[in-house]
């Protein structure tokens, strides 16, 4: 007789696949396959097909508009403009920045590619053609590109809506192209400190404004059922139940009879948190015509139009003494919102947690001002695969340390662990206000070092010099050393909402009779793999295993309320939720294991799949015995079932950090820069699954890749966009993109449930600094301080150039 | 606009229709026959996400009007698994590499690669980096994708060798 001896400890985790498991993903399968459901993929009887009609201009007024022809052609069914929308009030709308935008251009066109007038007809060919049909007799008027001239007393007025609105959404505005001034901090105390300083700094560092692109574009498809007045909105929503209340009280439409739904999402990086022209128009054409109606962009209006990010011109000074001690920071940015301030921040933060720019630095005394003002360009300022300001923050401590290393004439690794917030202080409160819940980061950059080799590559770096100087290379090195602290995880209640909106999380979990289960969360995947790393959560705490676990998202019918899936909030906040509602089944599968075995509850202990009598553990009860006992046996004092909601709201953020060593080598007499290694090392608390931990940080870093050496969205002094195509706007292809090295320590987040932090953004925020560092070290010894990205091989060369360099 | 009549193999299975000669094979594939598996990602043909094996090419399917494929053999990712469903070795290399994330990048990849592994049936990291370059992903960052590659390339050698 086979005598099968039971699973040990070490199988029965396996089978769970929780935390720490590099468990496959359980969207593969459908991806793979062909079988994803993006919303471009949804077809509905009699669906209609909108597109835009759009401003060839920057800045101009409009005359008239004629729609005749469009409408005389056959298959076009209506042609929408302002006027149109003026009676529904729905000509502007809201945006998540206090601001409003119009939804078609009111009387004035404020940027290229501006949504003037929506064409609906029966198919994407006939929608196209149409536009061409729609007569618009424009005025041009002079375009405001240059942010530094926004506020001249002799500048283009923008905004005529608005004019006399001195008071904006965050405080005075000073000029009618004025957003916003926003500061914290000391700004005296950071005055003297540079006042008194053995050494100072100053630079002003422009992070140019640049596009998230996910490689799916911004759609929806928009159907109201007239019989039952319920409007479904399927659509690219990295935020579906904000966009469920924002439609609803934009509409009138009570919010039970508006069904928000985020299918497939093709990627987001912010680009898909805002609410777009698009949206609304789908939504009024569906409402008039009583049929579905799908409007998805193509990427050169996506580049135009929907949420650019950065365009921050930031001003820092630095402190210290003369021997590396940081005493003081100050900082000044102009940030350039385009024609409508449509960042989407927390409401109370107009600048974003642009505030974390102390980095990772034990900086005594620091102030910032933001003053945000209005151009002739896209709206937008979305956190692209960063928390909000986040990237922005990092890029600026992190070249201006670096330039302090460079005046001080100290190692640029050497400065940043002299200056570092030391393990002992946390939770550390920086000067401009955050509390720092955990951190270990001389660890983590000393790991760094000895696993690049550093000193080596130092010293190599002096023979590379000697050996150009000598003429035997034409080669420079360069090598990037960057540290990085996220804030991550909005958040408290208390300071975060959009729009009134509290920025909790939730999750609702239903444990089937036979000991599978569902759970629903308030976030959406964008690629994330949540559907694989929430079951892991789970897992762990109930003892299920994870690939007994089905995991929804995006449906506002059948999620609990959340805030979506941006700034990487969902571990943070949604895994918080997840771990807490699987507690809350856990607690009541202890009474019912207790009536079970006959014990009180308080003689049982958990483990992994099951409750164990203590001292006894042959007298236990599996969940899924519990799961089963639960629905079919009368228990005294217990309702039968096993199900548990939380909301969570997070008492602090979470601050991943994290030490990147980027080596290139630079070929002065073209400007081509080949990244010869890139070490990222990061710390994101308690690791969930590293396989898709390492997956995003390749993905982030690549990210970072395009931004810091090619991507940028320009205009022309009329107001023309540049870059507004995959001819121009750089994404690297698998040759530019060189092999990542990563590596990671753990410090958990002291008060996360499970103590995750958060990791999909920090690639981003610390891989930009990273590798611009990189390229001015290698021309450091030259003399040069700083030069703006993107460091394309042409800016590249110049730089050589002007150093006297090239041939 | 008059219609003009189609007629191709598609994932084996003979097609034809009546279509708009302007109507671009993307949009063909994806709107009158349902094959929405292929993605659109760009306008330019830069993104490679619509990418087809027509002919024993990989076509990018927003670049030719349905009229060009006349009589064409195409194969989107909805044929590339076996007839009996299981899964093709890219496929399950996919997935065991972790080489994806959002999925919209993933059909035209694993298309392209699919001829990539018949033109090359040994390809070295760089000539996969190479030969994906008209395939642009924006979450993984290549590196597992190109993992991935090289794993079904060797699995298919070895079947290859045993037959």
């Amino acid at each position: 007789m086979n005598v099968q001896s039971p699973p040990t400890d070490k199988q029965r985790i396996e089978k769970l696949q929780g935390l720490g498991s590099s468990r496959k993903r359980v969207e593969d399968a459908r991806f793979t396959q062909g079988k994803g459901n993006y919303v471009d993929d949804i077809k509905l009887p009699g669906m209609l097909f909108g597109d835009f009609v759009r401003s060839p201009y920057g800045h101009a007024r409009i005359k008239s508009i004629n729609k005749d022809a469009a409408l005389a052609m056959p298959g076009v069914v209506a042609v929408l403009t302002a006027e149109d929308l003026k009676p529904l009030n729905l000509h502007y709308m809201p945006t998540l920045a206090g601001d409003v935008q119009a939804v078609l251009a009111d009387e004035k066109v404020l940027f290229q590619a501006q949504e003037v007038a929506f064409v609906v007809a029966k198919d994407r060919y006939i929608a196209a053609d149409a536009c061409e049909l729609v007569e618009v007799e424009y005025e041009e008027l002079p375009a405001l590109v240059d942010a530094f001239k926004a506020m001249d007393a002799d500048a283009p007025l923008l905004r005529e809506d608005i004019k006399d609105k001195m008071e904006g959404a965050h405080g005075a505005r000073a000029h009618y192209n004025h957003i916003f001034h926003w500061d914290c901090g000391d700004e005296e105390g950071a005055n003297k400190a540079l006042a008194d300083a053995d050494v100072t700094v100053e630079e002003m560092i422009t992070y140019q404004r640049v596009h998230p692109c996910p490689l799916e574009t911004c759609g929806c498809v928009a159907s109201m059922d007239k019989i039952n007045g319920k409007l479904t909105l399927w659509g690219t929503f990295q935020a579906p139940h904000a966009v469920r209340t924002v439609a609803s009280l934009i509409t009138n439409i009570p919010e039970h009879k508006i069904r928000v739904v985020s299918p497939d999402i093709g990627g987001g990086f912010g680009n898909k948190v805002g609410v777009y022209p698009g949206y609304i128009c789908s939504a009024v054409a569906s409402i008039v015509t009583g049929v579905p109606i799908k409007w998805v962009e193509d990427r050169m209006e996506n580049l135009s139009a929907t949420a650019f990010a950065r365009d921050y011109h930031m001003t820092g000074k630095l402190a210290a003494t003369k021997d590396g001690v940081i005493t003081g920071l100050h900082c000044h940015v102009l940030a350039d919102h385009g024609a409508f301030d449509a960042c989407a921040d927390p409401t109370k933060f107009p600048a974003g947690f642009f505030n974390i720019c102390t980095g990772s630095y034990d900086i005594p005394v620091a102030y910032c001002g933001v003053d945000g003002v209005y151009t002739n360009k896209a709206p937008g300022g979305v956190a692209y695969r960063c928390s909000f300001r986040v990237t922005e923050a990092a890029y600026m401590i992190e070249r201006m340390v670096d330039i302090l290393a460079r005046k001080l004439d100290m190692d640029p690794a050497e400065l940043r662990m002299k200056n570092f917030i030391k393990k002992e202080q946390f939770p550390y409160t920086s000067a401009l206000g955050w509390e720092y819940d955990s951190g270990d980061y001389h660890t983590a950059l000393e790991k760094g070092m000895e696993s690049v080799s550093y000193k080596a590559l130092r010293a190599e770096q002096v023979d590379n010099r000697a050996a150009f100087e000598r003429g035997e290379t034409r080669k420079l090195m360069g090598i990037g050393v960057a540290f990085f602290t996220e804030i991550v995880g909005a958040g408290p209640v208390k300071n975060c909402d959009i729009l009134g909106l509290g920025m909790f999380d939730s999750c609702e979990i239903r444990i089937h009779p036979t000991g599978s289960a569902i759970a629903r969360l308030g976030t959406i995947s964008q690629g994330q793999g949540h559907a694989t790393t929430f079951a892991q959560i789970l897992a762990t705490e109930i003892g299920i295993p994870a690939e007994d676990i089905t995991l929804e998202e995006g449906d506002t019918d059948t999620a609990p309320y959340g805030l979506g899936t941006y700034g990487s909030r969902s571990t943070p906040v949604a895994g918080a939720a997840t771990a807490m509602a699987g507690r809350k089944i856990r607690a009541k599968a202890q009474m019912i294991a207790a009536y079970l075995l006959e014990v009180h509850e308080g003689d049982l202990e958990w483990d992994i799949d099951r409750f164990q009598v203590k001292g006894n553990p042959e007298a236990h009860k599996t969940m899924k015995e519990i799961a089963f006992a639960s629905y079919n046996q009368a228990i005294p004092g217990l309702e039968p079932g096993l199900e548990a909601v939380s909301y969570y709201d997070p008492p602090n953020m979470t601050y991943p950090f994290g030490a990147y060593i980027c080596v290139v080598d630079i070929d002065v007499d073209t400007g081509v820069t080949d990244i010869r290694s890139f070490y990222a090392l990061d710390d994101c608390g308690t690791r969930i699954n590293p396989m898709i931990i390492e997956g995003q940080v390749h993905g982030g870093l690549t990210e970072a890749l395009a931004i810091a050496m090619g991507q940028e969205i320009s205009y022309d002094e009329i107001g023309n966009i540049k870059g507004g195509s995959l001819m121009d706007f750089y994404l690297p292809t698998a040759v530019e993109t060189p092999m990542w090295t990563t590596d990671f320590t753990t410090t958990p987040s002291p008060h996360h449930p499970i103590g995750a932090k958060g990791v999909g953004e920090s690639p981003n925020v610390g891989g930009v600094p990273a590798f611009s560092n990189a390229v001015h070290d290698a021309f450091a010894h030259k003399g040069l301080t700083h030069t703006q990205m993107p460091h394309d091989h042409w800016r590249v060369w110049k730089t050589a150039q002007k150093l006297g360099l090239t041939d | 606009m008059s219609k003009t009549h189609v007629k191709m193999t598609i994932n084996g299975d003979e097609v034809e229709a009546l279509a708009e000669p302007r109507t671009l094979l993307i949009h063909f594939l994806r709107e009158e026959l349902g094959l929405t598996g292929p993605h659109i990602g760009c306008d330019t043909s830069h993104c490679g996400a619509c990418t087809i094996d027509l002919d024993g090419k990989s076509v990018k399917s927003c670049t030719i009007f349905v009229a060009q494929a006349q009589n064409a053999e195409i194969t989107t990712i909805e044929g590339i698994a076996h007839p009996d469903g299981t899964l093709h070795a890219l496929q399950e290399a996919f997935r065991q590499h972790h080489g994806l994330q959002c999925g919209f990048c993933t059909p035209g990849m694993i298309t392209r690669a699919y001829r990539l592994l018949q033109e090359n049936p040994n390809p070295t990291e760089e000539e996969i980096r190479y030969g994906i370059s008209g395939n642009l992903c924006r979450c993984t960052g290549y590196q597992n994708i190109v993992k991935a590659i090289q794993v079904a390339a060797e699995e298919l050698s070895v079947k290859e060798a045993a037959q």
